[in-house]
Order: structure tokens, then sequence, then C-alpha cells
């Protein structure tokens, strides 16, 4: 029988966290567009806030198993948004990442909800494995799962994007029950991979031309005056001369005189850095940490194993965003393009977070095995 | 285990925030204090303009702006009423011009005086240390001619309208310079060059304190124009005060070689920014001293369109050649009498008595035309015009051009709904009633028919490709008796041009007076100066196949044709040939002005002499479409 959900089940601690993050993002939002031919984008941000509040407690009210059980049709849409996209999509930044919906007119970031899908497929997926150790068999179905939206994303190109999926299906094996000698090979994969994208005879046939240029600039940041390199160097001066106390909202002088790049979404973290010093770093990355243990502590509360799977892909791939947006923004990693959840503005970034968490709540809701 | 994951990233990345915010504080601190690279723009040069033998008529000269320093603004706030006070300009405005450029990045400049006068320079150069948010760049303007020396052809550059910002494709940002009127703006794509920029490193109030690199503005190409610098100044002396218009054309090639509208307007005014009450001076005046009258003017052409007529009498054959009439000094046609001009003669004679063809050019006699046009009928006039070009732009290379009128049946049907009266045809007959052309027009037409038939696009750059060409065959035996009678205006006894005639050259050509009002009404209201005539006179040299064809129009000079426009056109054609002259003897410089070889004053030193003639020229009166008269 189904248990009947109250108010008072949601987890207002969540929610209050979440509400705090948001808030922070649109008060930087405004500082960073404020008096430039952007202003009024943070009333753009709080509408799709509201948006995101009201589709969260939607899907938070439909009981997460049966969505589980249309996980095979949800993939296949998936794969099929993401083929149209690149057949019909809409060209921004050198890139075919949207699709317009017909009914309200708005471009939408078809990865986003391909990540959503991808999160309640792996959750069946492992939860239908019934042994403590996942054998290589699964393993490899569980890759090609992942791997197919992943090269459609790759073709768009979204590098960020489709890195994603990628701690999706890590934390997703290893709670299934990733054997070590598996974790071995994926590990050593992982680093030759990793070292291919900066090894440049190898990068030159797998990446992109703006890739690879991101790849170098970051090695060698005083080579790009104005390119990438300088995006990070211009980024890192924020927020090192933000100090530990701020140089206070509204007067940051790297930010107000636009040269912290897109400052009001991938780079909002350097905005927010330079503004309000370490106190103010503080208190966002404490945000986040508390969220992400929130949504750890929901994940051991589930009522079964596909609760927990769908709670911790959610966790991996917030977890994700902040970690690679943030290392950007200090310089430690490339830019990726990757924006930082719930702070960074954007519309469909911003309602994948809201959709992925309302199956946190949903999870939730039904934690009390009948 | 996944706790202590999230533990430790974030504390990691706490750990980074760490180290530059408190660690490196000061040195990213002061890196965001000196390190801003910015793009200041490297204005190009507009290319010159030169004359057909290469001298200078367009070039610029260096000049400085003032710019407003944004980075900061609260420093902004601060100085701004002493900077209002210091350069001379309303603290309101400076503030209009902050707001309206809010959009723009911080760290761009605004230009808040485009043209900084020698005090302003000492004042932004005395205060360099205490007020920190104004700045200095030089720039190039325009530098023209002084006085309106061709100003209507070479026209002026002005600040860029949004359209024109719109149609550039990124090429002109706000507060940039093109051409507005004349020949900047036809050819402002070839003048203007290409803007480089330098980027250099400014201080927190973005003041430059070093340089990065630059990059090389491309000045814009010159250009060399047909335009006889020697004629031009004859051309422009000799209308003086008068207002009205000069047009010089090598009939052969199309080629310009002087134009000329008056009043004219100094365009130096506009090279820089001109104040909205100059501006709206300049434009209601009713002197239109922005209006190129060469190209703009659609006036009556009065007796020059008796050529028309005559043409088509002859190629038509209708009347016969042989026809004559006797001119009483008035005709009745249509229950209507039309004068001639001789009946209100100063002479005393009121009659031409019995003219052919080749007189009543000579002398202009209104009857004979009046009767040769009945004849005719409108279809053919129109025919004849429109083949000529009265009606259709003549394609120049100068915007604005306006394409006059030929009337026809067609035209009276369309535009006022009714049936065309016979009576117009008569006085379209001498260029009178709804025809009208533009002086450059009659310059062309003239100079065509004088070929044989063959009209040139008239244009204004030398070595222009694809000059266009117009043909429309006139029988051999027609361009001879027309080019005879147009000789015989200026060179045989009793023609209306007689006082003109040029020693040594075959100065041919006809006169014009056109009636702003009737004769009657001119009795009846007495002689005053805003209803007097737009005389015209085009002449050419020699009687075929000319060098030069020369339209002047004197408006409202209170003479005739050949008395106030003739005089004009008789200078130009003389300092032309004293200018061949002199080159075919190899004397000639463009510099050396005043050499002895030619016959007589150089064209540079010509004083336009003021031959006193005899009113002897005239049309006939309808002002009006189908009101007759009494």
């Amino acid at each position: 029988m189904k248990d009947a959900p109250g108010t008072r089940d949601y987890d207002w601690w969540l929610l209050a966290i979440l509400a705090a993050i948001c808030a922070l993002g649109v008060i930087e939002i405004y500082s960073a567009t404020q008096g430039s031919s952007l202003a009024g984008m943070h009333m753009k941000q709080i509408r799709w806030l509201a948006i995101g509040f009201i589709l969260m407690f939607a899907l938070s009210r439909l009981d997460y198993h049966l969505i589980l059980d249309q996980a095979p049709i949800l993939y296949l849409v998936g794969l099929g948004a993401l083929v149209a996209v690149l057949l019909i999509g809409h060209t921004h930044f050198g890139a075919k990442r949207w699709i317009q919906i017909p009914a309200i007119g708005e471009l939408v970031q078809v990865s986003e909800l391909v990540k959503l899908i991808i999160i309640i497929v792996l959750a069946r997926f492992f939860a239908e494995v019934r042994s403590d150790q996942l054998d290589l068999r699964d393993l490899i179905k569980a890759g090609l799962l992942v791997g197919i939206p992943l090269v459609l994303i790759l073709k768009q190109p979204d590098l960020g994007t489709a890195l994603v999926l990628m701690p999706m299906l890590v934390v997703g094996a290893f709670l299934a029950g990733l054997q070590w000698q598996h974790a071995a090979i994926i590990s050593l994969a992982g680093i030759l991979l990793v070292g291919a994208v900066f090894y440049p005879p190898v990068s030159r046939r797998i990446l992109k031309p703006y890739q690879r240029d991101r790849i170098t600039s970051f090695l060698h940041p005083e080579d790009d005056a104005k390119g990438s390199g300088y995006q990070l160097l211009q980024s890192k001066i924020a927020v090192g001369s933000g100090g530990f106390w701020g140089k206070g909202f509204r007067n940051g002088s790297q930010n107000q005189l636009g040269y912290i790049p897109v400052r009001y979404s991938d780079f909002i973290m350097s905005a927010w850095a330079e503004e309000q010093g370490f106190k103010g770093v503080l208190l966002a990355l404490g945000l986040y940490m508390a969220l992400l243990l929130r949504l750890v502590q929901n994940a051991q509360r589930a009522k079964d194993r596909a609760g927990m799977f769908l709670v911790m892909g959610v966790a991996a791939a917030l977890g994700f965003h902040v970690l690679v947006n943030v290392a950007m923004v200090i310089g430690a990693m490339p830019v990726t393009g990757i924006p930082l959840p719930l702070m960074s503005y954007g519309g469909s970034a911003t309602l994948f977070v809201f959709l992925a968490i309302g199956l946190v709540m949903n999870v939730r809701l039904r934690r009390f095995v009948n | 285990m996944a706790s202590y994951v999230i533990v430790g990233m974030i504390g990691v990345l706490l750990l980074g925030f760490w180290k530059l915010q408190v660690i490196d504080a000061d040195k990213y601190s002061s890196m965001a204090e000196r390190n801003r690279v910015r793009e200041i723009p490297v204005i190009a040069p507009r290319g010159r303009m030169l004359d057909r033998d290469g001298r200078v008529l367009v070039d610029n000269r260096p000049s400085f702006s003032v710019l407003l320093l944004r980075d900061d603004p609260a420093l902004v706030e601060k100085y701004l009423p002493g900077i209002a006070d210091g350069i001379g300009i309303p603290l309101d405005d400076l503030k209009d011009q902050l707001s309206n450029t809010k959009n723009l990045p911080k760290f761009q400049p605004i230009i808040i005086k485009p043209e900084a006068s020698d005090a302003d320079i000492a004042f932004i150069e005395s205060h360099h240390s205490d007020i920190p948010v104004l700045e200095m760049i030089s720039v190039s303007r325009r530098r023209y001619l002084p006085n309106g020396f061709l100003a209507h052809a070479v026209g002026y550059v002005g600040e860029v309208s949004e359209q024109q910002i719109e149609s550039s494709n990124g090429k002109l940002r706000p507060g940039d310079f093109a051409g507005k009127f004349g020949l900047e703006r036809q050819y402002n794509d070839i003048l203007i060059g290409t803007d480089g920029k330098r980027r250099v490193i400014v201080n927190s109030v973005g003041k430059e304190t070093g340089r990065l690199s630059t990059q090389e503005a491309i000045p814009g190409k010159q250009i060399q124009l047909t335009i006889d610098y020697d004629l031009q100044q004859v051309a422009e002396q000799s209308l003086g005060a008068r207002p009205g218009a000069v047009v010089a054309l090598d009939p052969r090639t199309g080629e310009v070689l002087a134009m000329a509208s008056h009043p004219s307007m100094d365009a130096n005014d506009f090279a820089v920014r001109i104040s909205a009450e100059d501006w709206n001076k300049l434009n209601e005046s009713t002197e239109h001293p922005m209006m190129n009258r060469a190209i703009q003017a659609q006036l009556a052409p009065g007796s020059v369109f008796k050529i028309v007529t005559a043409t088509a009498m002859l190629e038509d054959k209708v009347p016969p050649e042989s026809f004559t009439t006797f001119c009483p000094g008035y005709g009745t046609f249509y229950g209507r009498q039309f004068k001639c001009w001789v009946y209100y003669a100063k002479t005393g004679a009121t009659s031409h008595g019995v003219t052919n063809l080749h007189e009543a050019i000579l002398k202009s006699c209104d009857v004979f035309f009046y009767n040769v046009g009945m004849r005719l009928g409108i279809d053919r006039l129109s025919y004849y015009g429109s083949k000529f070009g009265i009606g259709h732009k003549t394609g120049i290379d100068l915007p604005s051009e306006e394409p006059g009128l030929m009337p026809s049946a067609e035209w009276v049907e369309r535009v006022y709904h009714r049936k065309w009266y016979p009576g117009e045809t008569i006085s379209v007959s001498t260029g009178q009633g709804a025809v009208t052309t533009t002086p450059l027009q009659l310059a062309r037409m003239i100079g065509g028919i004088a070929m044989g038939g063959v009209f040139k696009q008239p244009h204004l750059l030398k070595d222009a490709p694809n000059v266009g060409e117009e043909r429309f065959p006139i029988s051999e035996s027609t361009v001879e008796k027309i080019t005879d009678a147009m000789y015989g205006v200026v060179n045989e006894a009793g023609g209306t041009g007689g006082q003109l005639k040029l020693a040594g050259i075959e100065f041919s050509g006809k006169s014009g007076t056109a009636q702003v009002i009737g004769y009657d009404t001119r009795a009846r209201v007495g002689k005053t100066k805003q209803f007097e005539d737009n005389a015209w006179f085009v002449g050419y040299a020699p009687r075929r196949n000319p060098d030069i064809v020369v339209a002047v129009l004197v408006q409202e000079s209170g003479k005739h044709g050949g008395e106030a426009a003739g005089p004009v056109v008789r200078d130009i054609i003389k300092a032309y040939y004293d200018k061949k002259a002199k080159k075919t003897q190899g004397q000639y410089t463009a510099e050396s002005k005043s050499d002895a070889a030619g016959k007589g004053s150089t064209a540079a030193a010509i004083v336009a002499p003021r031959v006193v003639l005899k009113p002897d020229n005239a049309t006939a009166v309808v002002p009006t479409h189908g009101t007759p008269q009494r």
C-alpha cells in the first residue's frame, strides 16, 4: 500500500538551504548586471526559481516507483531529444544545445533534461542488480547506458555536461558493489583519458579546437592574453583582490567594470568572492556542503535501494557541478562551461536542479517502509 | 563515507580560496588596480579629395576631443560640476550624455566635447592631476575650402545616425563620423578607412599607464574628382552673391568640370558638431543654403526648352521646315491670347515680324513656337523632352538628385484626374507651364543635342568606371540647323546673346527667362524682388561636338537670361580656352596662374564682367493650368 505524504514530511531543512543558496545567487546576479544592458536579469532568475519550486513540488507528489517503471521510455525520449537537438536545434555560442518548446516559445537546453533521465535510468539499473558485487557484464551495460547519450552530448559540443554524466556512473557503481579490480581499470582508463586530453598529439584528434585552446591556456595562461587563460586570470584577480572581507555589494571593480567573463553565470562565484570576500565564500561553500550532506542523509534513510540510488545520483551530479565550477573560478581547473547550481543565471540548469531535488523529496516522502 | 568525501572536497576548495584571498590578497589587489587592459580606438583619417589636376580640395586637420573616464562613478559625480565649468558644457547636458551611455561598459570612456578649444586644452593640462576623470585624444577633422567653395558637390560629414550604425555591420560606433551629404556621402565607403586600436594598461580610474600593442589605423583612400579648380573658382566668383547655380560639363565624357550653388554654406561648421540652433537656422532659411540648386532646383526652363520644340519640329517635319509665322507680339490659341516677350520689350518694338525657325531661335520668338507646339501636340513634345532627359534623374554620383518634370496627357490624368487642356501645350512649347528641369539636366541636354544625340552620364569621380550613355540619334541636318541657330544666338545680329561673343571661340547657346508670375500680374502688383524671373543661359563651344557645356541659373535677378546668366557662362568658357591655350603652349602649371601667355586675364583673376544687355528674351505668360486669363 502507498504511504500518504503530508507537508510535515518534506525536508524543510533542505528547502531552507536551497532557498538561502538561491538568495545569494539572485543578490549577486543583481550586483553583476545592474547599470548594464543586462540589468533586470535577477528578476528573470527569480521567475525561473519560482517555476522550479512549483515543478519540484509537483514531481515530489508522483511516486518515484512509477517514474522508475517508465525508465526505458524516458531513456528513449532522452536519446530522441538529443538526436533532435543535433538536427533542428538552435545554435548559440557555436554549439547546438537548445531546442524550442512550441507552446511557451522558450529555448530549453536538452542535455539538462537528459542528466535527470540518466539519474533515473541508472537508479533503476543498479537497484535491479541483486547481488553485493557488481560483475563485469553489468558494469559494461551501465557504461553503455551512459556512453550513448554522452557521445551525443559531446557532438553538440558540450564537454561540461558530458563530464557530469561520469560521476553519476562512478558513484552508482561504487554503491552497487564495484570490485576493486574493475575500479583499478576504470581509474587507469580515467587517468589515460585525462593524460590524453593534456597531451597535444592525442588531444588534437579527440578535442574541438576551442576545447584544446582551453586546455592550453589553462596550462600556459600567460600565452593567451585575451582568451580563456585571460578569463581564468581575471577570475583569480577578482577572487584574490576580494580579500577576507570583500569589496562590498556592487563594489567589485573586476565585476562592475566587466573584467570577469560571464560574471552572472559560470563565473558568478568569482563575482561573489570579489564582493563578499573569504567570509562570503565560507557562507556559500558552507551552504553547498550542508546541501550535499543533507542529500546523503536522505539517501541513507531511503526505504529501498532504488530510492537510495536516485538520491545519490542527484548528490553526485550536484557535487560534481560545485567542484568543477568552483575549482575553475579559483583557476585550479580549465574552463568547462559548467554552471554553479542555483547561483548561476540560467533557466534549464535551474530547472534541472529543482527537478532533481524534487526526486529527492519524493524518496524522502516515502521513506517509511510500510 | 560519502559525507567525508563532501567535507573533504569543500575543505580543499576553501583552502584554494584561502590561498587566493588571504595569503595572496595583496598581490591580486595590486593586479586588480594595475592590470586593466583597455582598447582605445585610433581614428583613421578620411581620404582626401583632389581636383582633376591633383590639387587638394578637401583634407584633414588635427584636433583634440575631450574624454570622460567613467570607471569610478563616485569620482565622476564629484568632479562633474567642475568639468562642466572648466570646459563650458552645461551640467545637465553632461548628465544627459552620461545617462545616454550607461549601457556601455564602464571602462569605455565617452567623448563629452568633440572639439576642444585652446582654453579647454589648457584647462585639461593644468588639471591633469587633480581631475583624474578627464582625458584628451587626438582626432582628425575634415578641412574644406573656405567660404563655401564647391560646398554642395563635396558635401559634409557628421556624427553617424542610428540607421547608419545599424547598416554598417558593426563598422561604425556611436560618435563616429561619416559622410552625410554630397560626395562625402556618395563615396563614404572609399573615403572612410578602418580605425585601428591601441591596447593600453590603465589605472583604477582609467588613465593610461602603459601600452601593450597598437593596431595601426588604415587611412581612407583619396579620390580624384573631375572638378577643375580654376573653372570652379571662375564659376563661384562670376555667380557671386546672386542665388543660382552653375554646372559645367565635358559632354564628350560626362565629366563635371565645375558645380556651384549659391547661397552656399561653410561645411567646416559641421566638421565637428553643429548646434541644433545653427542647424535649424540653416535648414529653415528661406534662401535654402543647404540645397544644391545644380541638381535639386526644379524650375521652368523657359526658352531653353525651345531647343526641344525646334528639334521635334525638324525631326517630325511638323510643321515643315519652311514654316514661317508673323509675330504681331501675341497670338490667340483656343480662344485665349498668349503674348510674346517682344510685346513688353523696352526697345519699343512690339513685333518680330515674319520669322522662320532660325530667326525664331535667334530672337527667341514665342509666337513662332506657340504655333509649332500647337501643330506638334503635347504627345510629341513630351516624347522628345523625355528622350532628352527631362523628368529623369541624370544619374550623377551625388545623393538627392531631383528628376524635374516633363508633363504629358498621361501625367495630368494620373495626377489631377482630368484631361489635358490644349492651351497647356502652348505654354509647354516655350518651357512654361508644368515643365521643370534642373541646371544639370539642361547642361546634359544641350551638350547631348550638340553631340548629335549622345548623352553621357554626368559624374564627379575622375576615371569612373562604367559611365552610362544614352543615345537618341538625331538626323545630321537637324543637328546642323539647331547648332547653327544656337551659334547665331551669340554670334549673329539680333541674337539674344549678342553681347557674349568671344573672339576665336565658337561660343553657342540658348537663353531662357522663366516667369515666376505672369507679365500682366506683374504689371498689376508692380515690380518687386520676390516675383522676378529665373534667368537661364546654357552655352557651349565649339558649335558641334563641344568640349564644354555650361548651364547657369540666376534666380530672381530681375534681368533676362542672356543678360544675367550669359556672362557667367561666357566667363567659364573663356577661362576654359585660356587655360587650354596655355597648356598647349606648355606654359600652364596648376600653381602659376599669372603668366601672360594667354589673351588677357587668367582664369583665377577674372572678375565677372557685368555686360548690360537689352531685355531680349522672354516667354509668354500662362502661370496656371487650365485657367485662361481673361
